[in-house]
């Protein structure tokens, strides 16, 4: 590894639950989870060189809400510490260019969001085109179900493999504490279930959650100090597609596949998906070209607890722990952000 | 120690009006559509874009070929929504549709009014329903409405079967730009709803207020007192723990004198808003003094706390309607100068 290099080293999330009684700031889901992460290091507040985080201020109904969070950090004297208003990933994004710009040596990113405060199906149609879209108030259930019977009548993918997607996912959630939803479901009685918003089916939906994670990352003058076998990056890009819902090619993620291509996606054996609904798992796997010999979301994925804001960057944290414990020897982490899988951001790591 | 009781929590109403220049090119769009046209944008690669964008996905070139294109069109895709969600166009199931209008190539997201999931399909032939009142904007276009007997046309389909649609520049209709001028703002009205939650520590400050006490908290690890007390203590990020009971007396630490009238103003300027540091806090806040002239008000000036009248109190800060110069001499600056 060169100097310039970036490991993944540390990772703790909140329990993704249905709702909590804390506050829009997070700050009471970050305190346990910033403790959880630095004393798994040995390392206090003060030694983090930079933090990012990322959150919503229409999740939390009030401006710069992410400013509150600050002080579950302990902000004073004055921090080196960003934001951005997307999922976390993003702000990882950040602070690996940090790293890499060879400005800071560690980097701690978060994200959190008390989806349960408002009405999340709402609240999501500000995320649109503002002018001709958001007017209408498209919710995000109605907007996913437009993009899965364009996949189902394309014959990109069937009814029952999305039913597939969701019974896998709950069943490999029984193996992670933190899931907000796991346990075994046949398929057939998934199917046999009413639409919720035809194409789509309750378990086709990613749960209403509340949680937070964080992720530490170091370079390689200090990862091996902080763990013994680092989850290097060897890739990591996102990339946009137009904000007009009409004119993008919604049974395909080009955007995902430019940034798979880009991140290095082939040959990995491991893959956490940021799919809020199961046609959206199909589309990324799909565009990253990901066969029957990657195993998908062994934590559940989404569809098992989607805190806004911060689930991106939990599919980095649980891709990233694949690696460390030498399940793995090269994973991918995805995120995605924004109606239909709009932004998507890959991350490729290595031991 | 804190004894253990839910976090207080309140409705939130969150509401305004976006206003929103949309320039010449997203202008234009919204004011075809008050007078019940429909005028697309060619991009780069001619394909036709409805709604107009201002700059082409692909090269990011500005764009301002306008194109009518027809009031007709075909479904590419639809989501039905049994119960509909406040806001959005009907107020009865109905479907989200991305609508292909003849003429253009890109699909307009809108509601399709066809009263049950079962009537939908994609392929199928819709027309726009006009809004009676029209103001420039997307929802001019109340809902669409399926063509009886409409054939439906292939989904993947390159060109509109309509012979003659508006989008084909050869169809011979003089061209009447009148009412065209661009539409200058766009007015969204958003209205959204939380429940918003109290942190446990604000919640025992809030209750606290509601019995004429003003309670802070200490912070474990640099030991300073916090009023309202805070979820975690801003330099050391742990919460404050240690309830810590104050009086109702202190000092100004800063403050300014108001003399500009506001919408909702509840005093008659000039008044003076301050910071005041209560006795043994190590944060002010913010607060009324009244009872003396305005400019009398200066850093350092003793106060204390005006309560309305007990049957008033609820939880909040207002149960104190002011403050009041107590009359005590002034603090020295060195006092209260390391918590300005
Ligand atoms: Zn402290």
């Amino acid at each position: 590894m060169t100097d310039s290099d970036v490991a993944v080293v540390g990772f703790a999330q909140a329990p993704n639950v249905r709702a909590t009684s804390g506050t829009t700031n997070g700050v009471e889901m970050l305190v346990p989870v910033f403790e959880e992460l630095l004393s798994g290091t040995g390392m206090r507040t003060e030694d983090v060189g930079f933090w990012c985080s990322g959150s919503s201020d229409y999740l939390a109904g009030r401006a710069f809400s992410f400013i509150a969070a600050i002080d579950a950090i302990g902000a004073f004297p004055p921090i080196n510490e960003s934001h951005v208003e997307m999922d976390a990933a993003w702000a990882l994004y950040e602070a690996w260019v940090k790293i890499r710009t060879g400005e800071v040596d560690t980097a701690l990113v978060y994200g959190f969001g008390k989806s349960s405060a408002g009405e999340l199906r709402r609240v999501l149609a500000m995320q649109l085109d503002p002018y001709f879209a958001a007017p209408l108030w498209p919710d995000s259930v109605g907007v996913a179900g437009l993009q899965a019977r364009l996949g189902l009548e394309s014959g990109a993918f069937a009814e029952q493999d999305m039913a597939e997607v969701a019974a896998r996912s709950r069943a490999d959630a029984e193996q992670n504490p933190h899931a907000q939803l796991s346990g075994r479901v046949l398929v057939a009685e998934l199917l046999a279930r009413p639409y919720l918003a035809d194409p789509l089916r309750a378990h086709d939906c990613a749960p209403i959650t509340d949680g937070a994670s964080a992720v530490l990352l170091a370079s390689a003058g200090r990862a091996r100090e902080l763990r013994d076998r680092p989850a290097w990056i060897t890739g990591v890009e996102h990339r946009i597609e137009s904000a007009e819902l009409g004119g993008r090619d919604l049974t395909a993620s080009p955007s995902t596949a430019d940034a798979g291509r880009a991140a290095g996606a082939e040959g990995v054996e491991l893959a956490e998906l940021h799919a809020p609904f199961t046609h959206q798992e199909l589309l990324l796997r799909d565009a990253l070209g990901l066969d029957g010999s990657v195993r998908i979301n062994p934590s559940g994925g989404a569809l098992c607890g989607n805190p806004m804001f911060a689930a991106g960057l939990t599919r980095i944290g649980e891709a990233a722990r694949r690696v460390w414990s030498g399940e793995a020897g090269k994973v991918l982490a995805h995120a995605t952000s924004g109606p239909a899988l709009q932004q998507n951001l890959v991350c490729v790591m290595e031991g | 120690m804190t004894e253990i009781a839910e976090p207080l929590s309140a409705p939130l109403e969150v509401g305004f009006d976006y206003t929103r220049s949309p320039g010449p090119v997203l202008g234009r769009f919204a004011a075809g559509l008050r007078q019940r046209r429909i005028t697309g944008v060619r991009g780069s690669d001619g394909r036709v874009h409805v709604p107009a964008v201002e700059h082409d996905p692909v090269t990011a070139a500005p764009l301002d070929e306008f194109v009518e294109v027809g009031d007709t069109g075909t479904v590419r895709s639809w989501s039905w929504i049994p119960e509909p969600l406040e806001g959005q166009p009907l107020p009865h199931g109905f479907a989200w549709a991305l609508v292909r209008l003849d003429g253009a190539d890109t699909a307009l997201l809108h509601a399709v009014d066809a009263g049950s999931a079962d009537r939908m399909r994609t392929g199928m032939r819709v027309r726009a329903r006009w809004a009676a009142e029209r103001v420039g904007g997307i929802r001019d276009i109340a809902c669409f409405d399926p063509v009886p007997d409409g054939p439906d046309s292939p989904g993947d389909a390159d060109s509109p079967d309509d012979a003659g649609a508006p989008g084909d520049t050869t169809s011979a209709a003089p061209r009447d730009d009148s009412g065209l001028e661009p539409v200058q703002l766009l007015t969204t009205p958003i209205h959204l709803h939380y429940r918003h939650s109290a942190s446990p520590e604000e919640s025992r400050y809030l209750r606290g207020l509601a019995e004429g006490r003003l309670l802070g908290q200490r912070c474990p690890a640099c030991r300073k007192v916090y009023i309202p007390p805070r979820g975690a203590c801003p330099t050391d990020g742990v919460p404050t723990e240690q309830e810590v009971e104050l009086p109702d007396t202190g000092i100004v630490t800063t403050f300014c004198i108001v003399n500009v009238p506001f919408l909702g103003q509840r005093i008659t300027p000039p008044y003076v808003a301050a910071y005041v540091l209560l006795d043994g806090a190590d944060i002010a806040f913010l607060h009324l003094v009244l009872g003396c002239a305005a400019e009398e008000v200066r850093m350092g000036m003793r106060v204390r706390a005006e309560w309305k009248p007990r049957a008033e109190w609820d939880t909040t800060l207002r149960n104190i309607d002011h403050f009041r110069p107590s009359g005590e001499p002034d603090a020295p600056y060195e006092s209260y100068a390391h918590h300005l």
